[in-house]
């Protein structure tokens, strides 16, 4: 995959702005006038030096005060890759945010002040990147300057994470001694930490290698649309345009249909560039069958064996975001899960967790915002699912408020075997 | 660059851009699917015409079952209207415009007398108006990320309110690739396909797919004159004041706007692979090297957009 998605989170001044704000201008991604202008602001607020944060702060709001307040996403490449930051502010109040950027990170960045810590907030970045289902961490120890490059800092920060990131069944990961005020092991390799053997930060995400899942996971395709020229031309056509959410087809290939089960054959892969015998993973295609079948947006084609689950009751892990209301049994929501959209209403809500000590707090009676909790869904349709664990893209839900129409939760189908456990 | 290396890259762009692709196209699919009335604003730009192109990708063989919509200033480069109308009959799609000269003659909006006024800002309640005219609950924009740090928080599906605005600190969370549309009636989403582009993805993407572009966006001879440092073309909308001298340069235009507001750079890069190998060394961000609107205030952008604009 040459293009990798990041989410990255930190605690207040642990300098995240400032890595994020080394590693676009290392790389160039930032243009002289956006640099100027951010020089004339520095200036501005008085900062001794050239203030490499204001690069990413993007609202009036965040440059007065000097805050981020919501995810933003920045975009940098080098020869080898391209590379897309989801940006989030890592206070508690912005668990909400945090699960956002992660939702479609391949690895999550984890910033860690060397001279403070591990703290709580670098705890609950890693633990929510482990719900989200992140399979890389890469961790900063940032601030070396200020602890005059020794070892002694990095080593017990490196201990402690490392079993946190075990214990969340995250095999891949990676820690680095930075500065990122001075650059020291960012792009390049810093000479001031010869204890430090591995390579910097940016070769390290260019170099890593993210597997290709196509082969083993199970073949996923939600309907999205159905394509009906209606003209003279395609008189008979009939196509579904659709995602592959996992998996690999080919031309041949004899399909299930959910939620009837009906079995076809596969005639056409239509792909942006033209026909193809196979797609994959990820691809946007148009797929074409033999057989004339009732199917419409919301239906979901798989292999013939190894089907989803078809249910309208099912266990999922919650994250509440609204401010306004909170999470109540036998409340009545609309959820949208893969092209499909019904009601759903909590039957069950089972625990509130400690998303510090991943231990549950048992049951309780809401959820509230930016709050984690582990429920049973009823749907008022059945859903065509896997659990999030096996299959990101049929196994993630949001609900959304039907008076409001604002998106209030989201959710993964499935408990993690870590949650309720408790962490070390 | 040796002959292996070069292919090696070329593989890496692809890969970049088929997955941008996918991702747009996934996103316009969804729109299709879920709104009633969408519409597609092009002005003629590079990143319209991108966009307009995915479009036609995601659709296929079907025609495009939405109009696209052009907000016309009337200042216009003629080359991005000749361009703007073959398109729009050769697809055989319908064309809506919101004129900001008949707002302007129906005293709908005033233009400004101040030195230095535009009609960008006049745009806006244009582009608000012909969104209720037409019923429109989803318009597609084609507006990057990486252009502006206001639209850097920008989610992918934009809320609208009844006033067309944008609340940057109350916006819907977006998680994963599942977008929330539903709206009231007299509110729309403004969707955005090219979230993830960046300005070099979308020059490479028009080479790898010979996207064809209208002739301004290369190298040619114009009347231009200097103003604060930027190379304005000289037509009927915007003159030459004290002393501003007009001079013929060979120029091209790296964003095409209204007129009086898009600035030219010296330039004789005449073919899609020089234009790319300036933009990939360029050191200056394109809204800053070419729009004069951008350069107002350091939030010029983000006050606009919380008003309705693009």
């Amino acid at each position: 995959m040459e293009l990798l998605r990041i989410a990255t989170a930190g605690s207040v001044d642990d300098g995240k702005s400032t890595l994020i704000g080394r590693l676009l201008y290392d790389s160039k991604a930032i243009y002289d006038d956006v640099l100027d202008s951010t020089e004339q602001h520095s200036r501005r607020q008085s900062s001794e030096y050239f203030n490499l944060a204001l690069l990413t702060d993007g609202l009036k709001v965040e440059r007065e005060q000097g805050i981020t307040i919501d995810v933003a996403y920045r975009y940098f490449s080098t020869p080898k890759r391209k590379f897309i930051l989801a940006d989030t502010p890592g206070h508690v109040q912005y668990t909400r945010n945090m699960v956002t950027g992660a939702s479609t990170a391949d690895v999550a960045l984890i910033i860690v002040d060397a001279r403070h810590g591990v703290v709580e907030q670098s705890r609950r970045h890693a633990v929510i990147g482990a719900l989200l289902g992140i399979k890389h961490v890469v961790v900063c120890i940032n601030k070396m300057d200020l602890v005059d490059f020794k070892e002694e800092f990095f080593r017990p920060i490196q201990d402690d994470l490392h079993d946190l990131l075990t214990e969340l069944e995250i095999k891949s990961h990676h820690f680095i001694p930075i500065s990122a005020l001075e650059g020291d092991n960012v792009v390049e390799k810093s000479d001031r930490m010869p204890w430090y053997i591995d390579g910097p930060l940016l070769p390290h995400l260019e170099d890593l290698e993210l597997p290709d899942n196509t082969v083993e996971t199970p073949f996923r395709f939600p309907v999205q649309y159905v394509i009906r020229p209606l003209s003279n031309e395609y008189h008979d056509y009939r196509g579904y345009a659709g995602t592959i959410a996992s998996g690999r087809v080919e031309v041949g290939q004899e399909i299930a249909v959910m939620p009837s089960g009906a079995t076809t054959s596969i005639t056409a892969i239509e792909t942006p560039e033209g026909d193809a015998n196979s797609a994959t993973e990820g691809e946007a295609v148009t797929i074409r069958i033999s057989d004339n079948l009732d199917i419409s947006r919301g239906a979901m084609f798989s292999g013939t064996t190894e089907r989803p689950a078809t249910e309208n009751s099912f266990d999922a892990t919650v994250c509440w975001m609204s401010e306004h209301t909170s999470l109540k049994s036998g409340v009545m929501l609309r959820i949208k899960h893969t092209t499909h959209t019904a009601r759903a209403m909590v039957s069950d809500l089972e625990c509130r967790v400690d998303i510090n000590s991943l231990s549950d707090f048992g049951f309780c009676d809401e959820l509230k915002l930016n709050e984690i909790g582990q429920v049973t869904l009823r749907t008022s349709e059945p859903l065509i699912f896997d659990k999030y664990a096996d299959v990101r893209g049929t196994g993630s839900f949001i609900l959304i408020d039907e008076s409001t129409n604002e998106t209030i939760g989201a959710g993964m189908i499935g408990r993690p075997p870590y949650l309720g456990a408790g962490l070390a | 660059m040796n002959s292996l290396e070069k292919s090696n890259s070329e593989l890496l762009t692809s890969s970049q851009l088929r997955a941008l692709e996918a991702e747009s196209i996934h996103i316009i699919r969804e729109v299709v699917a879920e709104f009633e009335r969408p519409g597609l604003l092009f002005s003629g730009g590079k990143d319209s015409i991108v966009m307009l192109h995915l479009a036609v990708k995601a659709l296929r063989p079907a025609k495009l079952p939405f109009p696209i919509i052009h907000i016309d200033t009337g200042h216009n480069f003629p080359e991005t209207i000749e361009y703007r109308d073959r398109t729009a009959a050769n697809l055989e799609i319908d064309l809506v415009i919101g004129s900001v000269p008949d707002a302007l003659a129906s005293g709908r909006v005033q233009a400004s007398t101040l030195p230095g006024a535009s009609r960008n800002r006049l745009q806006t309640p244009v582009l608000l108006d012909t969104i209720r005219d037409g019923k429109f609950d989803a318009v597609f924009g084609g507006a990057r990320r990486d252009e502006e740090r206001a639209r850097a928080k920008e989610r992918v599906y934009s809320f609208r309110d009844e006033f067309g605005q944008w609340d940057p600190k109350n916006q819907r969370p977006e998680l994963w690739n599942l977008y929330n549309g539903f709206t009231n009636p007299g509110q729309h989403i403004r969707v955005f396909p090219l979230s993830n582009w960046t300005e070099l993805d979308i020059w490479q993407y028009i080479l790898a797919e010979g996207i064809e572009l209208p002739s301004i966006y290369f190298a040619h001879e114009r009347e231009v004159f200097e103003r604060d440092g930027m190379l304005m073309a000289h037509s009927d909308f915007l003159k030459p004041e004290h002393g501003e001298k007009v001079f013929t340069e060979r120029v091209r235009f790296r964003t095409v706007g209204d007129m009086t507001i898009t600035a030219g750079q010296k330039s004789d890069a005449e073919t899609l692979e020089q234009v790319i190998t300036e933009i990939a060394v360029a050191r200056v961000s394109e809204r800053g090297a070419s729009r004069a609107d951008d350069r107002t205030a350091e939030a010029a952008m983000e006050d606009r957009k919380r008003e309705g604009y693009f």
